[in-house]
């Protein structure tokens, strides 16, 4: 919302300066989101007269002017070809400056001297978009005559600053001059003084030039017309048009820039048509019939549905309701009768076509936002009296007033101690009531109550919260005096799952991984690239109905598309080596379609490359759920996930349940990432771990008796599997083993094809005494027959 | 004899303590050591004589050679301490390294920047007595809009602002469905934050994800106020970013709260003077939102709403993460590019 100081100094008397006005209304809730002044660094502008133009003679698309700007006169040339001797003309002569700090020099245009030049709208600092159509490209002729050498900042009033406020939804009565008034008028305590609506001369009868006015549909709850004739369109007087622009609007004609000037002014949006244009003279608010078109204002032709609101004539449809006019009835030169419009449709049928057709509008944004319906009648009638006050035309007698559901004045009872109670101040009732009469809401006590009057064009304020919002920010939030709590003593803590996340987190970091963050959205195409089989449970996954794109468009049911995607960013941005984890989300529909709200199921995701291999990250696993108090995981070869390499995968199983995979990634998988480098990535099951964690420790007493170590040397075939081995060594360790290690494994060179030596030390021990060589040697023997028996294992020498 | 004894003794001494005095390495202490005073050294083998002295004069010979080899001892000790020292000085002198270098042999994880802010804002609500409550990414329009008094028609609840699952079933658009959640399920009173992730039809930019995140408090109780409000926050923002931190509490609208503010805080960059990045105005803009709770939303989730008064607040902390590391481009949060990981 764009406020023009002077426009609002119409309503308000007052001399603080815009600073001043825009931290205070900040502060009472109407958020300035900058102050923009006008003059955008014009210096010694001024108004010059043109008294003679004369073609160039060598350049056929030059004029010579001779131009009086009251002290002297000046030789101009100028390419523009909109002038006429007599015109008055801003004139920048030499020495004068720009906006973007342009200092006009002597020039010569083939041989002839120019001492300056004529300014068009854009070179006073006007934006493109507010500029009249027709003086786009030509020098800016004023409307009247001033006096000569007058600065053009004083005429034109670029000497003012805009505020721009940002305003909230609740809001929409602050969508205009007076609106903002209002508040301006509450926040100083300074009295609004509202425009006096009288028309001075009226003639004949509305019912003369208008047939009939229905309203069928029930999105309009009111449509007030009146209509004028003999209108005489021309361009508006220069303050409107000024003030126009200085609110973002591009003035276009009298009729035109009066109904939008009284729609800044009030807020209510306003239509003008050429009632010669309209058929039969009928005006009909309905429906549009499915495929019906409409030529809007812009010149696009656009395809109506059955949900759209229009304005129709006896044959077609003249305007989009609340969105655009039709350009058939638009005002031209022409029109001689108008008929205005005001009405009130449905917040939301608006809303819902003006986005159908991506038209945002001034009055689509105002209606959807919802206005009072009692501004109709008062807008119409305001236009009538600026018509006239103009001289565009003369007013028709009377109005056709079709309001359905009349909108009333409410009432809402105020307790003042709830006031003080909520806000935690401690004001009087007479305070409370200032505050509430100044923004409009006569307020009054009875007994211990403030009945407060709720006007028309407060939609906003419903229950008796709302009246204590407005007291509040009427005293100042920033005045409140801060009060520590009381109340219920509590003690801060987190759930216990959040605690097992955090630990979690700080083991992997210790281990050198940094943490990574993903979108809980995907592609639907990543499940094909990390080669998810057709009929995998993970490819039931949640889709979005409306996503940003087929990038974010289904509901991750796995972390690995998110892993391999950062990786790969990773990796081909030349970073050599990662180790990241995650610990996020992944959505699973109990049913699809999907039946109430889905299971959330945490997974830590964790993944590395560079320089690594599957034991690094079967480390990583093993320390981290060894810290949680998650011991003796059993790995099992999993040879069946297609996104794994098959021989160097494993599946994790504690107590019998599965809790996560860990492995290489496949060859192929890499490929679809484009990586050149194997990665390894493990997806635990993060809810289960968050079960299974045990942070118990019970103290082991330190070892007091010696130690004795054996070396073992086996040779074995290569496929089977160290834990195996190990697991028979265990088994006959009669709880006297303290220590398996596995310090080497060869294959090559003096052993046989197919076959691996594996070299373990074991460290014997008993907490109760000190071991003898001949029990040691016993267990030795047995675990050695066991693996010849069992593995065929021949023992190296 | 016993002269002669004595001179014997007297040369060895005279001998061993040149031979002793020009000793260079080491090794050589003890050979000369065992030379002299060994079981066969060159001391003993002359006292060996010592049965074919006279009685009485054997205790005089006897004291000459113990004070010789005490002198002997004395001297052996002396260089064997000397060429010690000699060693380790010349072990340290030789053992100079570059201390410049680094090996960078060890790694250290980092947190991500995002999630380190949320758990400092936790850990820092926590210890003001309020506890983190955790509600899922997936959540019933009910939840998201209905209960928190968003009005049936606000475009927020348009397909262009938020992701649908189903007619019923969306992506949160932020933390507030799990206030409804704790209301509903522990009553009042109550003291609580909820951090995660959000979101919201946004195309990607330097400030827009459609995925986010917020930290959302909330208070019920009797007697809360708009006092109590500003004081936490005060306390909250002055923690976070400084005790220099000003803030300014500016009305502004929000469906579930009423009355309703939005935070400004200085402006951290130029800590309140003015600067571009404030437009200068020395207000670091809308970092938070807050209010009083809406009589509706405390009915909605079965809290007397006259017995109790509540308030909440919420923010983006993306927007904060940013202000707070200077990060301009929420782009990267998301990247997880190991060489900005590093930085944290």
């Amino acid at each position: 919302m764009l406020l023009p100081v002077k426009w609002l100094k119409d309503y308000i008397e007052t001399d603080k300066d815009s600073r001043i006005l825009a931290d205070g209304l900040t502060l009472s809730g109407s958020h300035v989101e900058s102050i923009i002044n006008l003059n955008k660094g014009l210096e010694n502008i001024v108004v010059g007269k043109i008294l003679s133009l004369e073609k160039h003679p060598d350049a056929d698309k030059l004029t010579i002017c001779k131009v009086d700007i009251g002290k002297e006169v000046l030789q101009i040339v100028t390419g523009a070809d909109n002038l006429q001797e007599g015109d008055y003309i801003p004139v920048a002569a030499v020495g004068s400056k720009l906006p973007g700090d342009i200092i006009i020099e002597k020039t010569n245009f083939r041989g002839v001297d120019s001492f300056g030049m004529l300014c068009s709208l854009k070179e006073l600092g006007y934006s493109d978009n507010v500029i009249p159509k027709e003086m786009k490209d030509g020098i800016f002729v004023l409307d009247n005559e001033y006096p000569l050498g007058e600065n053009i900042v004083t005429i034109m009033g670029l000497n003012n600053d805009v505020i721009e406020f940002e305003i909230t939804p609740n809001r929409p009565d602050c969508l205009s001059i007076i609106g903002m008034a209002r508040e301006t008028s509450a926040t100083f305590k300074i009295p609004l003084k509202k425009p006096i609506i009288n028309i001075e001369n009226e003639v004949e009868d509305i019912k003369d030039y208008v047939d009939s006015i229905e309203v069928p549909s029930n999105n309009c709850n009111r449509y007030y017309a009146r209509v004028i004739k003999d209108v005489n369109i021309k361009p508006s007087p220069l303050w409107m048009q000024t003030r126009l622009m200085e609110a973002g609007i591009r003035p276009i004609s009298n009729i035109v820039d009066i109904t939008n000037f009284v729609m800044l002014e009030y807020g209510e949006p306003l239509h003008a048509f050429d009632l010669d244009k309209v058929e039969g003279k009928k005006i009909i608010v309905r429906e549009a019939k499915e495929g019906e078109k409409i030529l809007t204002l812009d010149e696009a032709e656009r395809e109506l549905s059955a949900s759209d609101l229009i304005i129709a004539d006896e044959k077609q449809p003249i305007g989009i309701a609340g969105v655009m006019g039709g350009f058939n009835s638009e005002i031209t030169n022409n029109t001689k009768i108008v008929l205005l419009e005001g009405a009130n449709f449905n917040q939301r049928s608006v809303r819902l076509t003006s986005k159908r057709f991506g038209l945002r509008t001034e009055a689509s944004t105002r209606f959807e936002k919802g206005i009072d319906p009692n501004l109709s009648q008062i807008a119409v009638d305001r236009v009538c009296q600026l018509i006239e006050e103009i001289g565009a035309g003369v007013v028709v007698k009377g109005d056709i007033d079709i309001y359905k559901d009349v909108k009333k004045e409410t009432a809402i009872d105020l307790r003042p101690n709830r006031v003080n109670k909520l806000l935690g101040i401690n004001i009087s009732t007479e305070e409370m009531i200032s505050y509430l009469n100044g923004l409009g809401l006569e307020s009054r006590l009875e007994e211990d109550l403030i009945k407060v009057n709720i006007p028309t064009f407060r939609l906003d304020l419903k229950i008796e919260a709302d009246l204590i919002e407005e007291i509040g920010r009427l005293y100042g939030f920033h005045n409140i005096e801060s009060k520590p709590l009381i109340g219920t003593l509590t003690r801060g803590e987190k759930p216990y799952g959040r605690r097992i996340e955090d630990r979690t987190k700080n083991i992997l970091q210790g281990l050198g991984l940094n943490e990574v963050m993903t979108y809980s959205f995907i592609s639907p195409k990543a499940y094909d690239k990390i080669k998810l089989p057709e009929g995998s449970p993970l490819r039931k996954y949640i889709m979005l109905i409306n996503p940003l794109g087929e990038d974010y468009s289904v509901m991750r049911t796995t972390l690995i598309p998110n892993m391999m995607e950062l990786l790969s960013r990773n990796y081909n941005r030349g970073v050599e080596q990662c180790s990241v984890y995650e610990i996020g989300n992944s959505f699973i529909s109990k049913s699809l379609p999907i039946e109430g709200l889905p299971i959330e199921k945490k997974i830590l995701s964790i993944g590395i490359y560079g320089n690594k291999d599957f034991f690094d990250l079967k480390e990583i696993v093993d320390k981290t759920l060894g810290r949680l108090g998650i011991k003796e995981i059993e790995y099992i070869r999993e040879e069946n996930n297609t996104s794994f390499h098959p021989g160097r995968t494993a599946k994790l199983i504690h107590d019998g349940e599965e809790i996560g995979i860990l492995g290489e990634i496949h060859i192929d998988v890499l490929e679809n990432y484009d990586i050149k480098e194997r990665v390894y990535i493990a997806q635990l099951d993060f809810n289960k771990i968050v079960e299974k964690t045990n942070l118990e420790i019970k103290y082991k007493p330190l070892p007091k008796y010696p130690a004795m170590m054996r070396d073992l040397a086996l040779v074995v075939n290569e496929n089977i599997l160290v834990g195996d081995i190990q697991k028979i060594i265990s088994k006959h360790g009669e709880g006297l083993i303290e220590k398996i290690e596995l310090f080497d494994i060869y294959t090559g060179d003096q052993i046989p094809e197919g076959m691996k030596s594996v070299a373990y030390s074991i460290t014997y021990r008993s907490y109760e005494r000190t071991l003898r060589d001949d029990e040691v040697n016993n267990i030795q023997e047995s675990i050695i027959k066991d693996l010849e028996n069992t593995f065929d294992a021949k023992l190296r020498s | 004899m016993k002269e002669n004894m004595r001179d014997k003794l007297l040369e060895i001494k005279e001998i061993a303590l040149d031979r002793i005095e020009k000793i260079s390495e080491l090794e050589e202490v003890e050979q000369l050591r065992v030379k002299y005073l060994g079981k066969k050294g060159d001391l003993t083998s002359v006292l060996r004589d010592m049965g074919k002295l006279a009685a009485e004069e054997r205790p005089i010979i006897g004291q000459v050679a113990n004070e010789i080899r005490d002198e002997l001892e004395d001297a052996i000790a002396s260089v064997k301490g000397k060429l010690t020292e000699e060693l380790k000085r010349n072990r340290i002198n030789k053992e100079k390294i570059d201390i410049t270098m680094t090996t960078n042999k060890k790694k250290l994880g980092h947190k991500h920047p995002l999630l380190a802010t949320i758990e400092e804002l936790e850990d820092l609500f926590i210890s003001m007595g309020f506890s983190v409550v955790v509600g899922p990414e997936i959540e019933t329009v009910e939840n998201n809009f209905d209960a928190l008094n968003s009005p049936e028609n606000h475009p927020s609840r348009d397909l262009s602002d938020t992701f649908y699952i189903t007619d019923d079933i969306v992506l949160r658009t932020h933390t507030s469905p799990v206030q409804i959640r704790a209301m509903k399920e522990m009553g009042a009173p109550l003291r609580i934050v909820s951090a995660g992730r959000t979101f919201r039809f946004d195309d990607v930019d330097d400030t827009h994800s459609p995925m986010f995140h917020q930290l959302e408090g909330l208070v019920i109780d009797e007697n809360i106020n708009m006092a109590n409000l500003i004081h936490t926050l005060d306390i909250f923002i002055k923690e976070l970013f400084g005790d220099d931190m000003k803030t300014r509490y500016r009305p502004h609208h929000f469906p579930f709260t009423e009355p309703s503010a939005e935070v400004d805080v200085t402006c951290l960059k130029c800590r309140g003077k003015g600067c571009t990045a404030c437009n200068f105005t020395g207000w670091s803009m809308e970092l938070l939102g807050c209010g009083m709770v809406h009589p509706k939303v405390l009915e909605n989730c079965g809290i007397d709403s006259e017995k109790y008064s509540g308030f909440a607040f919420g923010m983006g902390i993306d927007r904060i993460t940013m202000v707070k590391y200077g990060i301009n481009d929420i782009r990267l949060l998301f990247e997880n590019d190991n060489r900005f990981l590093e930085q944290f």
